[in-house]
């Protein structure tokens, strides 16, 4: 360890004004923060400071992530192996999920955080860690068989328009991820929607067992089936969808493990309980209004099941949550939540083309969480007027 | 005993070194030193040149752009250096005691029987003007203003507080004295905030003529501003006073002599403190005086009044003006190998990121390391945990950072001290500079509108 610091102590020069490598520092620096909590003390203000830092913060939401992640990963290998109607073993599902998931994942960070790197350096900035959590949550968001080249462009795409175009980490007014996500749907719809493309192998012409359907629950609801089946036909019990053995995007199925990480976010603090609550109870009450109307299967689907299908608690726990996307005030928090609950089932049930709706939703809150926070500020302002004597 | 007002939001920050409560005589120090860096908007102009013989009470510099406020020696002896910072600005005039505390002579008396102005003039003459701050801004007070009201704190809150229960012990009749003055200057009343946990010091429960106030909850409960915030709050166009309780016993004492007599107690805490005690001594002694021999490691920040608003001083530096308390902490200069993701059962932090949230009673042993870089801000909802006022910190911050005047007076820039968001920079996640920058607000503000 010390030898290490003595080898960054040494070449450290090179990196700073003057030296050779000066166009690298913020590159230098970004690796070196993450090797050591540098040795900076505080000059003004409080002399002692919190020692939670934004790396930390980051890391505890990649961390809330693993859950998903690997379930997503078996999840893959089973959704294959069902396909071709073989039976594997636990490890052998795992395996062959996660030799499909991790170039996912790799292609999106390198190109993210390339991207970060270069901007960093361009505005003489440290590198933000707010690309940690985006950089999984692409992966976590995307088919399986999205094509490599796809991830890069959305990646870029999220990176430069969605974020850096507005000043970068905490300036952004969408959520990264969704913008990704939303980029590829709008601009490959074909690759992004349909009955093919949540399996492994499956848009490339796999060999599959007779009468196999690849169709997600929601889909297969949107087109009035009573009865939702798995992709040999067997009907789906409430534990398979809660657990997330259906097809899907790849973090997004298993409800058991996207708790676990709401679990982790609220017990840190890193995450707003507000936020997680208030979509559940969004959805739950726009569900059961669905079902008092009735009418198609979308419609009459009880409300629980609504919040556990699709990406409903994926995008609850941690797309809503996004810190710069979302209400920034505490009640703005509740009513923001609340409306993309309500939103992502209206969308869900009332939108022809697609049986989702939580990503939309959560980018038009997005939108217009800014204004919540405007209305919350102005109640406080006008609290503040009323009780002066001189006027403003 | 009147409502008490429970303060929910905030944060007591345990550390290690709390002062024991025993009354020890300071060594006399060498030297003192009044310094116009512990004001607020301060340009001095230098009154007594060096080897010039002052008394206490003998003026040494006054404010050149409000000339009747002056500020005077703590004891008697020759001025010596007059040290210079930056851009050659005055940071503070070093007076070299010569033991024989003689004295300026100023009125005494019942302020009941004096004018107004008569009691003015005397605290201006004798140099304890200066103790009075105004809200907004922060400042040493106008004396041709009339405030709403004035507010005392009879308690602190502060990581390692001095416990002014204690302090005050047998000053009943100073305080009272010192009320008194207070009560001639203002139309409005005089507020004293209480804690409501513990049994008050006598010299609280018994003043006259003053409202007295129960607060309970974590700091910043003993913060003067919240408690104004909680009783009557600043409207734009307001103005109040604020005066810290020793300070109430000094002007009493002018009152009662007729002299000049700043001795008061100051607490030594902190974690490399080997022996904290209450210390008696002269404001503006050197720090030296009660630190010599008395400090467990070298490498050391010690910082005059407590770990969050105080100012750092050198070794040989000197007390702040009305700082009650010296603490002295280690300094955080190291690298730590991926503390970013190490369990950290030694570090403190609100959020429950690292294990300590385990052991809520222990006492830490914090350094000055800032424990990660500066960000744009992303977190939400931090500020508002620690703050118990009715007021958005970030948006007020980012008026500030964005210099809209409108909007600051909007969000409520004249209700807040940098003393009041310090707990906000403490928690902060991005490293947050949130009282340099509040304070460049409350400049702005000031020039835009004076």
């Amino acid at each position: 360890m010390n030898a290490l610091r003595r080898y960054i102590d040494k070449i450290k020069p090179n990196v700073e004004k003057g030296g050779k490598f000066h166009f690298l520092k913020s590159t230098f620096e970004g690796f070196e923060t993450f090797l050591f909590v540098p040795n900076t003390v505080t000059t003004t203000g409080s002399h002692i400071r919190d020692a939670f830092d934004m790396k930390r913060a980051m890391i505890m939401v990649v961390i809330a992530m693993v859950p998903a992640l690997l379930f997503g990963m078996w999840n893959t290998g089973y959704q294959h192996f069902l396909a071709l109607g073989q039976e594997v073993g636990l490890w052998e599902n795992f395996w062959f999920g996660f030799l499909r998931v991790l170039p996912i994942i790799v292609v999106s960070y390198v190109t993210g955080l390339g991207i970060e790197f270069v901007f960093a350096q361009i505005r003489g900035h440290e590198i933000n860690e707010g690309f940690l959590v985006s950089g999984m949550l692409i992966p976590l968001v995307m088919p399986v068989d999205v094509p490599l080249w796809m991830v890069a462009v959305a990646t870029a795409f999220a990176v430069i328009i969605g974020k850096e175009v507005f000043g970068g980490t905490g300036m952004n007014i969408l959520n990264p991820a969704l913008t990704a996500r939303a980029f590829l749907f709008f601009a490959y719809p074909t690759k992004m929607s349909g009955d093919r493309i949540w399996i492994a192998g499956l848009d490339k012409g796999m060999e599959t067992v007779d009468g196999y359907s690849g169709s997600t629950a929601l889909a297969q609801a949107a087109q009035n089936n009573d009865v939702l089946v798995n992709g040999i036909g067997d009907p789906l019990t409430t534990w398979d969808k809660f657990m997330g053995m259906i097809p899907g995007s790849i973090g997004e199925t298993s409800t058991l493990a996207i708790l676990i990480g709401a679990f982790i976010l609220i017990l840190t603090g890193v995450g707003s309980w507000k936020i997680i609550v208030s979509v559940f109870a969004g959805g739950a009450v726009m569900g059961l209004i669905m079902n008092a109307f009735g009418g198609n299967a979308l419609m009459e689907m009880p409300f629980w099941e609504h919040l556990i299908l699709g990406g409903f608690a994926f995008g609850a726990v941690f797309m809503a949550t996004d810190p710069v996307s979302g209400a920034q005030t505490e009640k703005g928090k509740w009513i923001y939540g609340f409306l993309i609950g309500v939103l992502a089932i209206l969308i869900r049930v009332f939108n022809p083309g697609y049986p989702e709706g939580v990503m939309l939703a959560i980018l038009l809150m997005n939108v217009f969480a800014p204004l919540i926070d405007h209305y919350i500020m102005e109640g406080n302002i006008r609290r503040r007027l009323k009780r002066a004597k001189v006027q403003a | 005993m009147s409502e008490v007002i429970k303060i929910r939001r905030g944060l007591d920050i345990k550390l290690k070194g709390r002062a024991d409560k025993i009354f020890t005589k300071a060594p006399r120090s060498r030297t003192y030193a009044v310094k116009p860096v512990d004001f607020h908007a301060l340009t001095p102009k230098i009154v007594a040149k060096p080897c010039e013989e002052v008394k206490a009470g003998s003026v040494i510099f006054y404010d050149k752009y409000r000339p009747e406020i002056k500020y005077t020696s703590p004891v008697s002896g020759i001025v010596k250096t007059i040290e210079r910072g930056e851009r050659r600005r005055i940071v503070s005039v070093v007076i070299e005691a010569d033991g024989k505390d003689t004295a300026e002579t100023f009125r005494k008396g019942d302020p009941a029987a004096m004018s107004r102005e008569e009691v003015v003039e005397n605290l201006l003459e004798s140099g304890l003007w200066p103790v009075i701050m105004q809200r907004p801004y922060g400042v040493v007070a106008f004396p041709s203003d009339v405030p709403k009201a004035i507010f005392i704190s009879g308690f602190d809150t502060a990581p390692l507080a001095p416990d002014y229960d204690f302090i005050m012990k047998d000053m009943e009749k100073e305080f009272q004295a010192g009320i008194d003055v207070l009560r001639s200057l203002t139309d409005g009343k005089v507020h004293l905030g209480l804690d409501a946990r513990y049994p008050a010091a006598k010299a609280y429960t018994g003043a006259k003529n003053v409202e007295r106030h129960y607060f309970s909850g974590p700091h910043p409960a003993g913060n003067v501003g919240i408690q104004i915030h909680k009783i009557s709050p600043i409207n734009k166009g307001e103005k109040v006073w604020t005066v810290k309780p020793q300070d109430v016993v000094t002007i009493g004492r002018l009152f009662m002599t007729g002299k000049y007599d700043p001795s008061m107690i100051v607490s030594l805490c902190g974690s490399e403190v080997k022996k904290p005690l209450y210390y008696k001594l002269i404001r503006g002694a050197e720090v030296s005086s009660i630190t010599q021999d008395n400090i467990v490691t070298d490498n050391v920040r010690i910082i005059s009044g407590n770990v969050l608003t105080g100012k750092t001083i050198s070794e040989d530096g000197h007390i702040g003006f009305s700082d009650a308390q010296v603490t002295v902490i280690p300094e955080g200069d190291y690298y730590e190998m991926f503390g970013w993701i190490l369990p950290g059962l030694k570090k403190f932090s609100v959020s429950r990121t690292f294990l300590s949230w385990l052991t809520p009673g222990k006492e830490y042993r914090l350094d000055t390391n800032l424990h990660g870089g500066e960000r744009a801000f992303v977190m939400t909802g931090e500020y508002e945990k620690v703050l118990p006022m009715d007021i958005y910190p970030v948006a007020l911050l980012k008026a500030i950072i964005v210099e809209d005047i409108d909007k600051m007076e909007q969000l409520g820039i004249y209700e807040v001290l940098e003393e009041d968001l310090a707990l906000c920079e403490f928690v902060c996640t991005s490293k947050t500079p949130v009282q340099s920058i509040l304070r460049g607000g409350l400049k702005m503000l000031r020039k835009e509108l004076e």
